[in-house]
């Protein structure tokens, strides 16, 4: 098996969810272009475990399997804080999120 | 070129693929199902490297519940369903930095491992990686399972508007009478 052909992929695939990251407004579509760089990490991670089978067996398999699991976490919580944007201000594009105005939460308006 | 290389370049092909489809296509619903396919192709990427049990797991959190959880923020912001045209910002910075990223990663790989044939490692089956996981990495296991409780606790405090909710200056209840009692 040649190794070259999985990491050019990574990489490429890591380049794609840059590009996302980079060109997207709406949130979800930043979050899934997130998603597609972590899935290139862990490609890396799993292709690593073959050209250093001797070194560490399954070490880069086990990484994977991590990244994962940080993965699920850092979309639950990406994607809490997208729907309580969207509640508080109904806006999903992240170039329009104003960072320099202190929130204010006007009474009823606050919630949902 | 050996049925294993041939194997990693189709699957490679419909990752990069569906990976391209997500971040150009106009349909934020069918980005999320062009996801479905490029997950589903690194899943049997996996699978042709001999990591068995990460491309089940990958089936199983990637394609079964990251999708539809991004599937169901895209329902819950009521996302328009069909083509919107103000989904992306302008391209030619992205298309730098992405390209330059991708490419230049591609090259520095190629450079480092050139045309070398490495043989196909054992099947990382569900029994070895338990050994590799509970031997070696019990500490990060553990630290992880935290991580993911925190994660958890994080996602619902956020998504309820009762918790922490700054009392407004005029004495008025930060939340509104019958909302506090659905609370």
């Amino acid at each position: 098996m040649h190794a070259v052909i999985p990491y050019v992929i990574a990489a490429l695939l890591f380049g794609l969810g840059v590009y996302g990251v980079l060109r997207r407004r709406n949130a979800i579509l930043v979050l899934m272009a997130v998603e597609l760089m972590l899935n290139a990490v862990n490609l890396i991670f799993v292709t690593a475990d073959v050209t250093t089978a001797a070194a560490a067996p399954h070490a880069g398999a086990v990484f994977a399997l991590f990244v994962i699991v940080l993965a699920a976490a850092e979309v639950g919580v990406g994607l809490a804080i997208v729907l309580q944007l969207y509640r508080l201000r109904k806006i999903v594009a992240v170039d329009e999120v104003m960072l320099e105005a202190a929130p204010r939460d006007e009474p009823g308006q606050a919630v949902r | 070129m050996t049925v294993a290389d041939a194997l990693l370049l189709a699957l490679g092909a419909i990752a990069v693929g569906g990976g391209a489809l997500v971040v150009i296509s106009s349909h934020l619903v069918r980005a999320g199902l062009y996801l479905v396919v490029s997950l589903g192709a690194i899943a049997g990427l996996y699978l042709v490297l001999g990591a068995e049990l990460v491309a089940w797991v990958q089936v199983l959190v990637y394609v079964g519940a990251v999708v539809v959880l991004l599937l169901f923020a895209v329902m819950l912001t009521r996302a328009p369903i069909g083509a919107s045209d103000d989904l992306d910002r302008p391209a030619w910075p992205a298309l730098l930095v992405g390209g330059g990223v991708g490419l230049g990663l591609a090259v520095l790989l190629a450079d480092a491992f050139r045309w070398t044939i490495h043989p196909l490692p054992r099947n990382g089956t569900a029994e070895r990686m338990g050994e590799q996981i509970f031997g070696n990495w019990v500490l990060p296991f553990e630290v992880i399972s935290i991580l993911l409780l925190a994660a958890l606790v994080g996602a619902i405090v956020l998504s309820r508007p009762d918790i922490g909710a700054r009392p407004p200056e005029d004495g008025a209840p930060a939340v509104p009478e019958p909302e506090r009692e659905a609370a």
